[in-house]
């Protein structure tokens, strides 16, 4: 069970562990410690650490990691004339990303881009709208209805988007109330249907993220303290200033991972506006899909894939900066 | 051992009494053949019999820790003897709880090493150590029930299945616990929750019962009754305790012997009496109830005070340096005392109930005595501060 | 002091709006799968009919089987893997190097769009097909892709579930004599089974919620419910799939409402506990 403190190894755990219960014995000949109750020396720790992350970590880099790298790879290479890969290094697909075509210089890319974005941002305010007086209306419910409020509110959620999206089509089909009634208003003309628009796809993009919004904004209402909103009470602060000043800054945290879940899924949405949206409302998403699939130019895809994570990753840097920033107000 | 005891006045007491009797009967009653580890069976029925012998059961030497950059524990040296309840009294972060964590094989120690019947620990890990552990929050397995806690130690050595049911049986008995058996970790009470915890370590028969602030978690009427429960079980199953605490009150009521400890070290080791009458240190006399520092300066024989000279039983070690005395050990007279009589006004009188407090001028001291009417603020009193009660310190 | 009681309407109207918003669409498709009328959206009365017909449509149940093996296979997978993965990354002193990558490891997929992630496997498996023809897509592919995504939830739930029992009764097992075998039986094991099964059931759900990876990575044999319906819808709307998608709803709602009670059970374990 235990070796001889001589046994000596190369062990990826630095000499002073780094948690409470690893520690050095002797000057540097044993290598005993103790690590959660289990007397066991350094050499055997990280063998059996190894030994468990060994299998999930070669999955997650063969099938992850590689992945990913062979992804920003393949955004520097060419496509070849039978939709091929050659390998090269250009910057060609940026370039055309950017609307540099063979011809002259076009800016639908960039639409497509900044449209993304800013469907994503409208999404998420518009999520985030919903699930402010969604999550108060939750926290104020006793204990065993506040599971099955957030069970109702994850359950669409769970339901395949594909199933989701197809509903709403269905809903917003020309002969449904939604379609006359819009047409009653004027706003479309008669025997069609309210989709394709981009308003149909904020609404199906709303309905299917709500719950990313819903449930972190839940927790960190469920954990306010109401002790600091009665005390602005007793001092006659108006409900206005109640809000903005003893509740609001208490719900950052969670505002801060609400808008982090609904911007990251909203920023690759591809099933929404290619169900509920057209030509006009193309998202990169859907620009990625159609490199992948019909046009066959993987070397285009990888490059705006790899828009969208750094777009994707710009906001999430942006959101954390304002995340801290809020923190200290 | 089984006399008829004078502490067995209180019912509860009583069941105790009865209940460990018949749990002694059954273990004397132990077959050879039981699957019982033979070093565990054997010598705990010949440790109960032979409790009183003094041998010295767990020796710490030389024993340092640091965590990082910081010194936790320096040079840790005590004994401790069979059969004999010690209690690691120091203010939180002193490393008592390292200390105990070490000798239950939870942290090992930098250098020294600690002996448990003369065999050494070190290389020893803590599910082979024969010492079991009351944790701080107790540690109950939530999934298991208060029997299936109470059976862990036991079926983690496979004993069988009726040995098993019948320790646990005597177990439950002696903490009068029968009918909490089948419930849960979550729907016991704070001090329900203790007794687990504590017939989960003794069931095991440990050598060395390891208790870290076991109290600390019930409310302060309820921990009065624990500590003395605790201090009749320790007695009665003769077994050696180390019990870590912050509270003075604590340690006093349940130890016979106290080691007070102070950023790492063992300032001071004696019974209740000699620590809290003698301290050494100002530490040890400030953190052991209060007491009344007074400086002063050694001058042929006696010490030279704001309150005049002061004989003092035994030559302090020092010319200049602090005296102490326990406000309960002045004595407030009429008259003049015959010897280290002090004039005072009475500043200030604080009723107890039990006892007064009084805070007298000058030199600001606190005096402890028996309620009286006479005593009010603005009243001249003389007070006798005895020499057998000024305590010379160290520093 | 606890969220305060009381219904103001300011909270109850969003709050019923919301679930409106949420369920309207699935209802409409409800409703109309059991709509006796095949065209126009008038109500002809009531029928089984159409989930009758989806018995009998050999693409439907091929669909229906390749999903639920997707999801099986995967799952079972995904929750072995990102277990261990979670004691390893949780129960051993990791230099901060290590610790580092492992966490990156982890939180990749949680925090990349899910099709950036499916256009990476789709290099990967084609740079792959060179090497061998159990890349060509299919299920095997598609297994792949989703383990790779759900080893990352299981792994976080477990690891959250591990921080929460903490160090203490573990070393309270080792003080009560407990070998490492015995510890992990009679002590992991079972308090870490709710935050296993909480994690394979979110596998589960994801799988079965996942569309964008699995059509990036489907072969023309492994189609799956949400890639036919979604062929389907292009084909056009009719009964049938109103029925199919009103099914899928249904089970949802039963995984659902099991996982809502166990996460139940066992946050009311824990706060008593």
């Amino acid at each position: 069970m235990i070796e001889s403190p001589e046994q000596r190894g190369e062990s990826p755990i630095p000499e002073h562990g780094s948690g409470g219960g690893a520690r050095r014995r002797g000057g540097g000949v044993s290598r005993l410690l103790i690590w959660y109750g289990e007397l066991t020396t350094q050499r055997r720790l990280s063998l059996r650490g190894v030994a468990f992350i060994l299998v999930p970590m070669a999955w997650l880099v063969g099938f992850l990691i590689l992945p990913s790298a062979a992804l920003v790879a393949v955004g520097f290479a060419e496509r070849g004339a039978y939709g091929e890969i050659r390998w090269s290094f250009t910057l060609e697909n940026f370039r055309r990303l950017l609307g540099f075509g063979l011809f002259d210089w076009s800016a639908d890319y960039l639409w497509i881009l900044g449209r993304s974005v800013w469907v994503a941002l409208v999404t998420t305010v518009f999520a985030v709208v919903v699930s402010y007086p969604l999550a108060f209306f939750i926290a104020s419910r006793p204990p065993r209805r506040r599971y099955l409020w957030l069970a109702l509110v994850v359950i669409p959620f769970c339901t395949n988007m594909v199933i989701r999206t197809y509903a709403w089509m269905l809903l917003f089909s020309q002969h449904m109330p939604f379609a006359r009634l819009a047409h009653l208003l004027g706003l479309i003309r008669a025997e069609t249907s309210l989709y394709p628009s981009v308003w149909a796809v904020y609404v199906g993009m709303v309905s299917s993220f709500l719950p990313f919004a819903t449930l972190p904004l839940y927790t960190s209402v469920e954990r306010l303290d109401w002790s600091i909103v009665e005390a602005a009470e007793d001092l006659y602060a108006s409900k206005r200033r109640i809000f903005f000043q003893a509740i609001l800054p208490q719900t950052f945290p969670g505002l801060t991972v609400a808008v982090i879940l609904t911007f990251i899924p909203a920023m690759g949405v591809f099933v929404v506006p290619d169900m509920l949206g057209g030509a006009k409302t193309m998202l990169v998403g859907n620009l990625i899909q159609q490199q992948f699939g019909a046009s066959r130019d993987w070397p285009f895809g990888a490059a705006v894939s790899l828009a969208l994570m750094v777009l994707t990753l710009a906001g999430l840097f942006w959101l954390r900066r304002r995340g801290e920033g809020a923190e200290w107000v | 051992m089984d006399r008829p005891s004078a502490e067995s006045a209180s019912p509860a007491a009583d069941r105790l009494r009865k209940g460990f009797a018949s749990g002694l009967r059954f273990l004397k009653s132990f077959p050879a053949d039981h699957n019982l580890r033979p070093a565990t069976a054997d010598s705990i029925v010949a440790g109960m019999a032979t409790f009183a012998e003094t041998r010295s059961a767990l020796c710490v030497e030389g024993v340092c820790k640091s965590f990082g950059e910081v010194q936790v524990l320096t040079d840790i040296g005590f004994e401790v003897s069979s059969g004999e309840f010690v209690t690691l009294l120091g203010p939180s972060g002193c490393g008592k709880t390292t200390l105990l964590r070490i000798l239950a094989g939870l942290e090992l120690a930098d250098r020294g090493r600690v002996m448990l019947d003369g065999r050494e620990m070190t290389g020893i890990p803590a599910n082979r150590r024969p010492v079991n552990t009351v944790f701080q929050n107790y540690a109950l397995f939530p999934h298991l029930s208060v029997r299936e806690n109470i059976a862990f130690g036991l079926r983690s050595r496979r004993f069988s299945e009726s040995a098993v049911a019948e320790r646990v049986g005597v177990a439950l008995q002696i903490l009068q616990m029968e009918s909490l058996v089948g419930r849960y970790p979550h729907q016991l009470s704070g001090g329900q929750k203790q007794r687990v915890a504590l017939a989960r370590a003794l069931v095991n028969e440990p050598e060395l019962l390891l208790l870290d602030e076991p109290m600390s978690a019930l409310d302060a009427k309820l921990r009065a009754e624990v500590q003395i429960e605790l201090r009749r079980l320790q007695r009665r199953l003769g077994k050696t305790f180390i019990l870590v605490t912050h509270d003075q009150d604590e340690a006093m009521t349940v130890s016979d012997r106290v080691l007070v400890m102070s950023d790492g070290r063992i300032v001071q080791s004696g019974t209740p009496a000699e620590v809290y009458e003698r301290p050494v240190s100002r530490f040890v006399a400030e953190f052991l109830g209060s007491a009344n520092l007074i400086s002063g300066s050694r001058v042929n024989g006696h010490v030279e005070t704001i309150h005049g000279p002061l004989s003092v039983s035994g030559s302090p070690g020092w010319s200049r340096g602090t005296l102490a005395i326990r406000p309960e050990r002045i004595r407030v007279c009429s008259r003049r005392p015959g010897m280290n009589g002090v004039s005072a006004r009475v500043r200030e009188v604080i009723y107890r109930g039990d006892h007064m407090d009084l805070f007298v001028e000058p030199g600001a001291l606190r005096v402890r005595t028996a309620p009286r009417a006479d005593l009010r603020a603005g009243a001249t009193i003389w007070l006798a501060l005895e020499p057998e009660y000024l305590v010379p310190l160290s520093d | 002091m606890g969220m305060r009681r009381g219904k103001p309407l300011w909270l109850t109207v969003p709050a019923y709006a919301a679930l409106v918003f949420l369920y309207l669409p699935m209802l409409a498709v409800g409703v109309f799968s059991v709509n006796a009328g095949r065209h126009g959206f008038g109500w002809k009365g009531f029928t089984l009919e159409w989930y009758g017909r989806l018995l009998q449509n050999s693409q439907v149940l091929e669909a229906t089987r390749n999903t639920l093996i997707l999801a099986v296979v995967s799952t079972v997978v995904a929750t072995v893997l990102g277990t261990v993965l979670a004691i390893g990354m949780s129960r051993f002193p990791w230099p901060r190097r290590w610790r580092g990558f492992l966490d990156f490891a982890v939180y990749l997929p949680v925090v990349t769009p899910d099709i950036i992630f499916a256009a990476a496997l789709v290099v990967a498996f084609g740079l792959l097909r060179a090497v061998s023809a159990a890349f060509n897509p299919g299920l095997l592919t598609m297994v792949i892709a989703h383990v790779t995504f759900q080893i990352a939830f299981v792994a976080l739930v477990v690891h959250s579930r591990l921080v929460t029992i903490g160090r203490t009764l573990e070393e309270a097992a080792r003080d009560l004599y407990a070998d490492t075998p015995y510890l992990l039986r009679r002590v992991m094991l079972p308090l870490l089974m709710p935050g296993i099964v909480a994690g394979a059931m979110l596998a589960f759900t994801l799988s079965l919620d996942d569309f964008v990876i699995s059509f990036f990575t489907a072969g023309p044999d492994s189609t799956t419910l949400p890639i036919f319906i979604y062929a389907s819808v292009r084909r056009g709307v009719t009964p049938e799939l109103h029925a199919l998608s009103t099914l899928i709803f249904l089970a949802t709602v039963l995984l659902v409402l099991g996982l809502e009670r166990l996460m139940w059970l066992s946050t009311r374990q824990e706060a008593k506990g």
